[in-house]
């Protein structure tokens, strides 16, 4: 299930302007691998280009390789709809569908596809999927009202069995908790520690002390000036980018004494 | 206790810490302008009594009565608050005027033959009394709903297009003309739709479709610019949520993006209808009008309710007041029609609205 993603040499641009450049790196797979910089360093476009939600955006485009388990992501016959398939996505602000009840919110990925199911199995997929995402005990009994009748952490942990109730490999998280109050972060955090047996997952934060407490590596990004490309300064062990950074960039930001 | 120690320091008096404000009554208000109005009337009485300058001198001494007295009153901020309060509540009276006067000429005039027989009877084989526009309720409704059928389509996708998927130049191409349609006179719409008829069946050619034509010509720039707005209020979000679930951009476009905006889609669409059911002018060149009932919209003329109301007022036969009344209740019922749309559009947007659940 879990796979291994190499990046190289990737480049991303916004139309002409050059957002983030040169990453190298690889993404272990049972584990959660965390991002970390200021805002505007490239953290969120580097994560989106993963599973090539990047070029949703008009004039978004890549250059370099993203492999996963040997295949290209950003091979010429390589369809987005399928890399997206593989590579699920939990979003800053939790978004379930409006128009769907709670229980059609988890086989979203399923409907919307016209994916043909029986009512038992999709009921065994929406009760593992909400077990998955520590929601079933709190929303069992009320699986028809609206995903939008949930609370903020209710709804993201339910934007998060959505994402896993479509199996992919990989699980990418955008921020998952900062619109979440420490509880609802708790529970979520709780819930990572679990799917990282199943599952890759990378997150984008700025908690480093969430960083910190759920991952396993850490890539540091940064940025040299307005107007300059985001880099990947460093990108080690957790412990070791917490307690012994490579580069003098990544202590500084750390301990708080960047810019 | 701040107040009072800021404005001891600010004056050398501490025992004006609590400032009395003069504050006119909501009766005194009232009453000072009832009495201006009073006094209008009375101005009015001396040039001979008018129902007109009485409400014109009342309204402004009133206004004048209640900023006077304010301003010795109140001060001079107060006495400017109450002064555009009435502005503002005379500037609303005079919008109203023309829609009460309006509702209410038609209301009285209309409802005269509001009966059975109008809703039953077609104008066949009548020269004077009776009658009815049982005939052209009907043609109305067809021409409108065909309308509807070529519009709704067209210019939903247009829409979609616009949103979903148009860049460039030729999105700011389709916008543009989409704006010069809308600027088009409805004379126009129908004269387009005559030629393109003459042209393609010949000069006899008469149809409710020839009308359903030059009504979509009208509607279609309504519709695309209503389902625009709507379609872009649907949030990014929800889009990039179906595209990470692996959904085909058509098919989060079918599932995602429209459900989420039907109501303000049906919203839009009902107004649109709303908008080209009174027309007149483009009907009354392209369908024309019969006494009888013709309810196929592929072939001869059809009766339709403004062109009908415009006949019975122009060309009263022998009873003239007969013709007179018809033409007031097929106004009414127009009325009642577009009336009954917008309660149509709103029922819409209540109940495919979605639901927060809280």
């Amino acid at each position: 299930m879990a796979k291994r993603i190499e990046v190289s040499d990737l480049n991303i641009y916004y139309g002409n302007f050059l957002a983030v450049q040169g990453v190298n790196t690889s993404i272990e797979p049972r584990s959660i691998t965390a991002l970390i910089g200021p805002s505007g360093c490239g953290k969120s476009t580097f994560l989106r280009s993963l599973n090539r939600m990047h070029e949703v955006l008009p004039g978004a485009r890549v250059e370099g390789k993203v492999v996963m388990d040997g295949q290209d992501l950003y091979g010429s016959d390589v369809d987005p709809v399928n890399v997206r398939r593989q590579i699920g996505m939990v979003f800053q602000r939790p978004n379930p569908f409006p128009t769907m009840s709670i229980y059609d919110n988890v086989i979203a990925g399923n409907r919307l596809n016209n994916t043909k199911m029986k009512k038992s199995e999709s009921d065994d997929l929406v009760e593992k999927s909400l077990r998955g995402a520590n929601l079933w005990n709190e929303v069992k009994d009320r699986l028809d009202r609206p995903g939008s009748s949930l609370s903020g952490g209710q709804q993201q942990r339910l934007c998060i069995a959505r994402a896993i109730a479509v199996e992919p490999d990989v699980l990418l998280m955008d921020e998952p908790c900062s619109a979440l109050d420490p509880i609802s972060t708790l529970a979520i955090e709780d819930l990572m520690a679990e799917l990282k047996e199943r599952f890759t997952i990378v997150i984008v934060t700025h908690n480093m002390q969430q960083a910190a407490r759920v991952s396993e590596s850490t890539g540091f990004f940064n940025l040299n000036g307005v107007g300059q490309p985001g880099r990947l300064i460093e990108f080690n062990p957790t412990e070791k980018i917490f307690s012994n950074p490579d580069q003098k960039a990544t202590e500084d930001y750390i301990s708080g004494r960047f810019g | 206790m701040s107040t009072a120690t800021r404005s001891a320091s600010g004056t050398s008096a501490p025992q004006d810490t609590v400032r009395v404000e003069r504050r006119l009554s909501r009766s005194a208000t009232v009453g000072l302008y009832l009495a201006g109005i009073a006094l209008g009337a009375g101005l009015s009485a001396l040039t001979g009594f008018a129902v007109t300058s009485t409400v014109v001198y009342g309204v402004i001494l009133g206004t004048l009565a209640v900023y006077v007295t304010s301003r010795a009153v109140e001060g001079r901020r107060k006495a400017t608050d109450r002064l555009v309060t009435c502005l503002v509540t005379t500037a609303f009276g005079i919008a109203m005027v023309p829609l009460v006067s309006l509702v209410w000429t038609v209301l009285s005039k209309g409802l005269a033959r509001l009966d059975g027989d109008f809703f039953g009877m077609s104008m066949f084989r009548i020269v004077g009394e009776g009658g009815g526009a049982y005939h052209a309720i009907l043609g109305t409704v067809i021409i409108t709903l065909l309308a509807t059928a070529i519009s709704v389509p067209i210019g939903l996708l247009t829409a979609i297009y616009l949103v979903e998927y148009g860049t460039g130049r030729l999105k700011r191409g389709i916008t543009f003309f989409v704006d010069v349609m809308t600027g088009i006179p409805s004379i126009v719409a129908g004269l387009f739709a005559f030629a393109l008829f003459t042209l393609l069946f010949g000069n006899d050619f008469r149809a409710g479709v020839m009308g359903a034509v030059a009504l979509s010509v009208l509607m279609i720039p309504v519709v695309v610019r209503s389902c625009e707005e709507v379609l872009k209020l649907v949030p990014n979000e929800l889009r990039e949520a179906s595209y990470a679930l692996g959904v085909p951009k058509w098919r989060t476009v079918v599932k995602v993006v429209l459900p989420t905006a039907i109501a303000g889609l049906g919203t839009g669409v009902t107004l649109a209808i709303a908008r080209v059911v009174g027309e007149t002018a483009p009907l009354l060149i392209t369908v024309g009008l019969i006494t009888g009932t013709n309810l196929n919209p592929f072939d001869g003329r059809m009766a339709t309710l403004p062109v009908f109301a415009f006949y019975q007022l122009t060309q009263p036969g022998t009873a003239t007041q007969a013709f007179l009344d018809r033409a007031w209740t097929a106004a009414l019922v127009l009325i009642i029609l577009v009336m009954a749309l917008n309660v149509v559009a709103r029922l819409i947007s209540r109940f495919f609205a979605p639901k927060t659940g809280r």
